[in-house]
């Protein structure tokens, strides 16, 4: 049986965590291969409704990331996406979806080592934690899957 | 409740509103919303107990709107869904006429939206003890067992949206359930749908909803949904100060504090 490999969608903003991912990539840092990177304006863009499609559609773990507070390349739109994510944070909590499955954090530009880090053990607390079996059930993936 | 007939005949009489929205006798022995547009009809108007359901809903609604200026029967509940929707640029105070109903079932008129904060002020929402401890013991629960727990609830639903139809604040003329490309939940009683569509609405009532219960009380299967918003008023309160709409301040996740406090970001 070959080892479990988490699939990982990765929201990030185009002004600081995708500059900063690539600056991991430019600086021949090596990190985790399993993450799917999707560009965003801003981190006040990433909808809650794309993460709660990417459990759906069979992701195992998300990382949402964007500029740190007082970076924001439209002033605010971190701000308002950190109250977002509390709450969105508790809602998911009560209903009893993993909240150990979504990494938040603020990588800068000039922070590609930083990237490759929270890749890198958001990859390994998803290991640990297995493939998502609760939703993708909830989802009827595994059901499309042995229809095939 | 001759006060409130009268009050209600004589703001017809004078052509200060075109239409009463208050509470009549339903089916059996239910009360349902009417619209009195006539001034013999305003003995039509009742208001006891079982008059539970928030008539805020109709402000917003074109339908109602097309009927002239309205007066509106309100007691707590929906004088809470007037100030957030006077909070949310839906209401002006010139639009509507309020006939404030107090606990004591005094009627009160409410001239402006400044006069029902200051109202609301000596009232304000209090989620009740049994539904903490609800919510304390569901979050007890391992994660997996919790999610299962939530499935179940959930499972009765077949979206027929009376949940939406019945909130006050859920007045969005296109709603995301309603996309088709894409589309963003899936239409099928399904448990995916059932889940994603109950988190959406919670999420875009969290920091809005006044906990008035009308979603619960329209459900046809009884599912706990107010828990889900009750949870995150709570949530707004712990991370955010006071719950409860103000002319002061913006909603919660229409605003910010540079130092809003979290643990979880890294």
């Amino acid at each position: 049986m070959t080892e479990f490999e988490p699939k990982i969608i990765a929201f990030v903003c185009n002004w600081c965590t995708y500059a900063g991912a690539d600056l991991t990539g430019t600086s021949r840092i090596k990190y985790a291969q399993n993450v799917k990177i999707i560009r965003f304006p801003c981190t006040g863009r990433i909808d809650f409704m794309l993460l709660l499609k990417s459990f759906g559609e069979g992701a195992d773990g998300i990382i949402v990331s964007g500029c740190h507070p007082n970076d924001c390349h439209y002033t605010s739109g971190n701000f308002h996406a950190r109250r977002r994510w509390i709450m969105f944070r508790g809602l998911l909590d009560l209903l009893g979806i993993d909240v150990r499955r979504i990494q938040y954090s603020w990588v800068s530009a000039a922070e590609g080592a930083k990237w490759a880090d929270i890749v890198n053990s958001t990859v390994n607390t998803i290991r640990e934690l297995g493939p998502y079996t609760e939703y993708e059930k909830v989802a009827g993936y595994l059901e499309k899957e042995a229809n095939q | 409740m001759i006060e409130l007939i009268n009050k209600a005949k004589a703001l017809l009489e004078s052509n200060a509103v075109q239409v009463v929205i208050g509470y009549g006798k339903g089916t059996s022995n239910r009360t349902r919303a009417i619209f009195v547009t006539q001034s013999d009809d305003c003995d039509k108007l009742i208001f006891d107990s079982r008059c539970v359901q928030n008539l805020a809903v109709y402000l917003t609604k074109s339908e109602i709107k097309k009927l002239g200026k309205p007066a509106i029967v309100a007691p707590i509940p929906v004088l809470r869904s007037i100030l957030e929707l006077a909070v949310e640029n839906q209401l002006t105070e010139n639009d509507i006429v309020v006939l404030g109903i107090t606990p004591e079932s005094e009627i009160v008129d409410f001239d402006t939206f400044a006069n029902i904060e200051a109202f609301l002020a000596t009232h304000k929402i209090v989620i009740e003890e049994k539904y903490h401890e609800i919510i304390r013991l569901i979050k007890a629960m391992p994660v997996a067992e919790r999610f299962a727990y939530w499935v179940k609830e959930l499972e009765p639903c077949f979206k027929c949206y009376a949940c939406r139809a019945a909130c006050p604040l859920c007045y969005c003329t296109r709603c995301t359930v309603d996309d088709n490309q894409p589309q963003w939940i899936s239409v099928p009683s399904h448990p995916l749908g059932n889940l994603e569509w109950h988190i959406m609405r919670a999420m875009h009532l969290a920091g809005r909803c006044t906990d008035c219960e009308a979603c619960f009380n329209a459900c046809p299967m009884g599912i706990p949904i107010h828990l889900l918003t009750k949870s995150m008023l709570q949530d707004v309160n712990d991370n955010f100060g006071s719950y409860g709409p103000s002319l002061e301040k913006q909603n919660t996740l229409s605003s910010y504090k540079p130092d809003d406090k979290e643990s979880f970001i890294r």
